[in-house]
C-alpha cells in the first residue's frame, strides 16, 4: 500500500508498504500496529483507493490479492 | 442543444423506457405556479395544529373555557459584529430582555462549549468548538457579520428594536483578509493556539496557517530538466459567494419536554439535525428537521447558522422561532469559498509532452480551519497523466467567515491555474490547446497525480467532442477570442436511504432524504420507474424529514442520482422481490418460477407455456391485504460505486477596449456524465455551472475597505450574471458509463463549474494577446490593463 502526502509524515517517511489483510478494516488495524502514530489518523477522515477505485467509510470493503492501495483524504463537495 | 437520447439496448441492459429520457418533473407545477414552500414561506401555527406542537396547558381538556390559542410564532433576529476582528469582552442584554415584546435572548452563554476535536458527521469531519463559535461568537469576533447575540420578539420592529438595547463591549483588534498578509509571521493573530498541522516537526509558535498538505508523484526536478519550455505563474482569485437566491431561512419549535421540530433551507436535514442535536445538548431522536424547498444551495447549504439559535431562542421562549437572513447577511455572514494564490510551474518538450508540473496552493479559510486545500490540491493536475507532480497546499485562516462548500469545492482555483499555464504552453509550443491535452490526457490506467489509477473515464472523449464540435471550427469575428479549458472532479457515493411503497391503486409512493436542488425527484423516480416497469406519472416522490427514514447524507458532492439513485434502485429490487412472492402465492407457484417483466409478474417465463399467467403490479397491490399486508421496498446504503467526471468547455468571448467588459459570445460544454438519468437536469447542471464560472470569472469578488468590513453585500455590487449576460450554453452530454452503477451513472453537478475560469480567461488572452492572473476579469481591471500596454506600447 501506499501512503501519500502528510501520512508519509507519520511513518518515518516510509511511503510504501506491503500488508496482508483482505478487508480495509484490518488495514487499519495492521497499519496502525506497524506505525501507532498513524493510528488516530485512521479513524476518520481517510479514505482508501483499492486498485484505483476510492472508498470512504468502508471498513467492510474487501480488498483482494496484489492490490494496490492508496490512503487519501475523504472528498466532501458542494 | 446538443443531446443524447440513448435509450437503447445494450449487451448488458435492456431497451430503457424511462431512463434517459425527459419525462416532466415531479414538482414542476408546485413551483411554476409558486405553491412550492421555501424556507421562509413555513408559518407554523398553521402548521403545527394537529402536527406536533402541543398546548402550552397540558389539561386544557378538562378547562371549560376554550382552550388557549397556540403559541404565536416569534420573530428571531441577530446581532452581528461590526468589526472585523476584535475581543469581546462583555455583553450586556438585559435591556433587551427588559423590552415589551422580547420572549428571548441568547448569546455565547446560552450555547455550552465543546472541546475541539474532529468529528465525523456523515462524510464529514467537523470540529465542534469551531462550530458553536461560528454559530455565536464567544471570546472573539472574527469577522464582520460574526453572530454575537439574538432576540426572539413577537414582532421584526420588535426584534430589531432588542438588538439595538443590546450592549457589547468590544476591544477591536488588528485584522487580516489576504491570504498571504495572513501567512506573514507577525500578521494579527485569529487564535493564539493555533499551530499548523502537516509540519515535522510541529512549530512552536502559533500561527494563521491551519494547515499544510502535499503529495508528490515522481522526481519534478528531473522532470523539469527533461523539459524545453517552462512555463510559470501566479494566479489570484478572489472569495465569491455561492449566490444561492433564497437565503437562509428556518422555523423552530422546542416543546417543554424538549421535543424540537425544526424546517430549514438546507441541503442535507440529517446533518442539520446531527448539528443541531451535538450543539444544543439535544437528544437526535427528539429532534425532527425537515427540509423546505430550497432555492439554491450551491454547497452553502451543508453547514448551520441560524437553526441552533432559532431552536436555542424556541426552547427558551418555549414558542415557535421563525428567523430569516436578508441578503446582507447572506454575504456577510455566511459560508463563500475562499480566495486563494496559487502559483504553478510546468514544464513540456518541444512535442508537447509534460514532463513535470508543481503547484502551491494558499487558501483562505475564513475564521475557522478547513479550507478546500486539500480537494484543490488532489485535483490540480487530475486531467493530466504526469510523471512528475508536487504539490503543496496552505489552509489559512483569515477574518472573514468561515468558507463553505462551493460546488466542487477547491478544485476550480487550482485547476483555473494550471489551465492557464497548460494554454500558454501550448501557445508557447504553438500546438493546438486541445491536442497538447489530448497528448498529456489522463485516461483509464492514469496514475493520477494524488496516487490511484483512474478506471474508466471520458477525458479523452470530451477533448474530442470539443475538437469535432462546429463551435472549435467556427470562425471568429475581429477583436473576439476563444478559448478552451478542461476540469476534473471526484464525485462522491455515501450514505442514503430510500423506501418504496406500493399503494393499493398500483401508484407508488418513493421516499428518500436527499433535498431536490437541480431535479433529483425526476431522476430518482425515472429509475424507480425503469425497474419496477410502470408508468413515470405513477410514482410520486416525498423528500422525507428526519424521524421517517434513515439517516441520509448531504445533497452534495455530485451524490444524489448516483447514491440516492442506487438505494432507490434497490429499494425497488426489494420491492419487485416481494411482489413476485405474492404472485407466487397467489398461484402457488414457487418463488422461482416467478419472474418481473414490464411491471408485472409472470409465470414460466421462457418455458412452456410461458406468459400464460400474468399479474400486473395493480392487481398484486389490490390484493396485498389478502396476501400478507403492504409491499414495501426499503434499501440502506453507503455507496461506494463512484466514478469521476471530466469536462471540456469551449468559450468565445468579444471584448469592449473602450470599456474593458468581456462579453460571452458563444460557450459549450462537453462533460462525461456517465449515464444521463434525466437528460435535461443534466444540462442544466452543465448549464448552472457554466454561469456561475462565467460570474466567477469576470465580475463576482468579495470587495474589503481597509477597514476590514465589506463592501458589496448586495447583488447590486457584487454581479452575478443574469440572463441576459449570457447566450444560451450549449450542452453534449459524453456518456462513457461508470461501470460500478447499472445505469453507468457518474455525478455531473460540480465538474462543470472547473473550466469556466480558464476557459475564459484563455479566451480574453487570445483575443486581447494579454494573460490575466488575477480573478475576476471585470471591466475596470481589463480596462486598466488594456491602457497600461497600451502605455507601455
Amino acid at each position: 500500500m501506499v501512503l501519500t502526502g502528510n501520512l508519509s509524515q507519520l511513518t518515518g517517511g516510509q511511503t510504501e508498504v506491503e500488508l496482508t489483510v483482505a478487508t480495509v478494516q484490518q488495514l487499519f488495524r495492521e497499519l496502525g500496529k506497524r506505525f501507532p502514530d498513524i493510528e488516530p489518523h485512521l479513524r476518520d477522515g481517510i479514505a482508501v483507493a483499492i486498485d484505483g477505485q476510492i472508498f470512504q467509510d468502508a471498513w467492510l470493503e474487501p480488498i483482494p490479492p496484489e492490490s494496490e492501495v492508496h490512503l487519501l483524504p475523504q472528498i466532501a463537495g458542494g | 442543444m446538443a443531446s443524447n437520447e440513448q435509450t437503447s439496448a445494450t449487451p448488458e441492459q435492456p431497451e430503457l423506457r424511462w431512463v434517459g429520457t425527459r419525462p416532466v418533473r415531479p414538482d414542476g407545477v408546485e413551483k411554476v405556479t409558486g405553491r412550492a414552500k421555501f424556507g421562509a414561506d413555513l408559518y407554523l401555527p398553521s402548521m403545527l395544529v394537529g402536527r406536533v406542537l402541543r398546548s402550552p396547558h397540558p389539561h386544557a381538556h378538562t378547562c371549560h373555557n376554550p382552550p388557549p390559542p397556540y403559541p404565536a410564532r416569534l420573530y428571531g433576529k441577530v446581532l452581528r459584529s461590526p468589526h472585523p476582528h476584535a475581543r469581546i469582552r462583555s455583553i450586556d442584554t438585559s435591556k433587551a430582555e427588559a423590552l415589551s415584546g422580547v420572549k428571548a435572548v441568547v448569546a455565547r452563554d446560552d450555547f455550552d462549549d465543546l472541546p475541539s476535536e474532529l468529528v465525523p458527521a456523515g462524510e464529514m469531519l467537523v470540529n465542534y468548538r469551531d462550530m458553536v463559535r461560528n454559530v455565536m461568537a464567544r471570546e472573539k469576533a472574527l469577522y464582520e457579520g460574526h453572530a454575537v447575540a439574538a432576540v426572539a420578539a413577537t414582532s421584526a420592529a420588535v426584534a430589531r428594536r432588542a438588538l439595538s438595547l443590546i450592549a457589547v463591549d468590544y476591544e477591536p483588534l488588528p485584522h487580516v483578509i489576504d491570504v498571504r498578509q495572513a501567512m506573514e509571521p507577525d500578521a494579527p493573530l485569529l487564535h493564539e493556539d493555533l499551530i499548523t498541522t502537516g509540519v515535522e516537526p510541529a512549530p512552536e509558535a502559533p500561527s494563521n496557517i491551519a494547515k499544510r498538505v502535499g503529495f508528490t508523484l515522481g522526481d519534478t526536478e528531473t522532470g523539469f530538466e527533461q523539459a524545453d519550455v517552462i512555463v510559470e505563474r501566479e494566479f489570484t482569485t478572489r472569495p465569491v459567494h455561492q449566490a444561492y437566491i433564497e437565503p437562509h431561512a428556518c422555523v423552530a419549535s422546542v416543546s417543554e419536554d424538549d421535543h424540537a421540530e425544526l424546517w430549514c433551507s438546507t441541503q442535507g436535514q440529517y446533518v442539520v439535525r446531527a448539528f443541531c442535536a451535538k450543539l444544543l445538548g439535544l437528544d437526535t431522536s427528539k429532534l425532527r428537521v425537515s427540509a423546505s424547498e430550497i432555492g439554491g444551495g450551491f454547497g452553502g447549504k451543508t453547514v448551520v447558522y441560524l437553526e441552533p439559535v432559532a431552536l436555542a431562542l424556541a426552547r427558551k421562549a418555549r414558542r415557535p422561532v421563525k428567523m430569516v437572513m436578508s441578503r446582507e447577511e447572506v454575504f456577510r455572514a455566511s459560508g463563500p469559498a475562499p480566495g486563494t494564490h496559487v502559483w504553478v510551474r510546468m514544464g513540456a518538450t518541444r512535442d508537447g509532452r509534460i514532463t513535470a508540473a508543481e503547484a502551491v496552493l494558499k487558501y483562505q479559510a475564513g475564521a475557522f480551519p478547513g479550507s478546500p486545500v486539500n480537494p484543490g490540491a488532489m485535483c490540480a493536475f487530475a486531467p493530466y497523466d504526469l510523471e512528475n507532480v508536487a504539490v503543496t497546499g496552505y489552509d489559512v485562516v483569515v477574518n472573514r467567515p468561515k468558507v463553505a462548500s462551493y460546488r466542487a469545492p477547491g478544485g476550480p482555483m487550482s485547476e483555473y491555474a494550471v489551465e492557464s499555464v497548460v494554454d500558454e504552453l501550448a501557445k508557447t509550443l504553438e500546438i493546438d490547446p486541445l491536442e497538447l491535452r489530448l497528448r498529456n490526457a489522463a485516461r483509464e490506467g492514469t496514475r493520477a497525480a494524488y496516487g490511484p489509477r483512474f478506471g474508466p473515464i471520458g477525458l479523452v472523449e470530451t477533448l474530442e467532442a470539443a475538437r469535432d464540435h462546429d463551435h472549435y471550427r467556427a470562425s471568429l469575428a475581429s477583436g473576439q477570442g476563444r478559448g478552451v479549458a478542461s476540469g476534473f472532479w471526484f464525485n462522491i457515493g455515501g450514505e442514503s436511504c430510500a423506501s418504496l411503497h406500493v399503494n393499493e391503486d398500483g401508484t407508488v409512493t418513493l421516499m428518500f432524504g436527499t433535498p431536490d436542488i437541480g431535479g433529483s425527484r425526476a431522476s430518482l423516480c425515472s429509475m424507480a420507474a425503469e425497474e419496477l416497469g410502470i408508468d413515470f406519472a405513477n410514482v410520486q416522490p416525498l423528500i422525507a424529514d428526519t424521524s421517517s427514514l434513515g439517516f441520509t447524507f448531504l445533497t452534495a458532492g455530485s451524490r444524489s442520482t448516483l447514491a440516492s439513485g442506487l438505494a432507490v434502485i434497490e429499494a425497488a429490487s426489494d420491492a419487485v422481490r416481494q411482489l413476485c412472492q405474492r404472485a407466487a402465492q397467489i398461484w402457488e407457484l414457487p418463488e422461482a418460477s416467478v419472474s418481473w417483466q414490464l411491471g408485472a409478474a409472470v409465470a414460466g417465463a421462457g418455458e412452456k407455456g410461458a406468459g400464460e399467467l400474468r399479474l400486473e403490479l395493480a392487481e398484486i397491490a389490490k390484493l396485498a391485504g389478502k396476501t400478507g399486508g403492504p409491499i414495501v421496498g426499503h434499501a440502506q446504503l453507503n455507496v461506494q460505486e463512484v466514478a469521476p467526471s471530466f469536462g471540456t468547455h469551449v468559450v468565445d468571448v468579444d471584448v469592449d477596449r473602450e470599456t474593458g467588459l468581456v462579453s460571452i459570445v458563444r460557450y459549450t460544454v462537453i462533460q462525461d456524465a456517465g449515464k444521463a438519468i434525466h437528460p435535461s437536469y443534466v444540462e442544466g447542471q452543465y448549464q448552472g455551472g457554466a454561469v456561475q464560472g462565467i460570474g466567477w470569472a469576470l465580475n463576482e469578488e468579495y470587495i474589503y475597505g481597509e477597514d476590514g468590513l465589506v463592501q458589496n453585500p448586495g447583488f447590486l455590487d457584487y454581479r452575478i450574471p443574469v440572463a441576459s449576460d449570457v447566450p444560451m450554453i450549449d450542452t453534449v452530454l459524453v456518456e462513457v458509463p461508470n461501470p460500478r452503477h447499472p445505469y453507468g451513472v457518474r455525478g455531473v453537478g460540480e465538474t462543470p463549474i472547473i473550466p469556466p475560469m480558464a476557459a475564459i480567461s484563455n479566451a480574453v488572452e487570445n483575443a486581447l494577446g494579454m494573460r490575466f492572473t488575477e480573478l475576476p476579469m471585470s471591466p475596470p481591471r481589463v480596462l486598466a490593463a488594456i491602457e497600461a500596454a497600451a502605455e507601455t506600447g
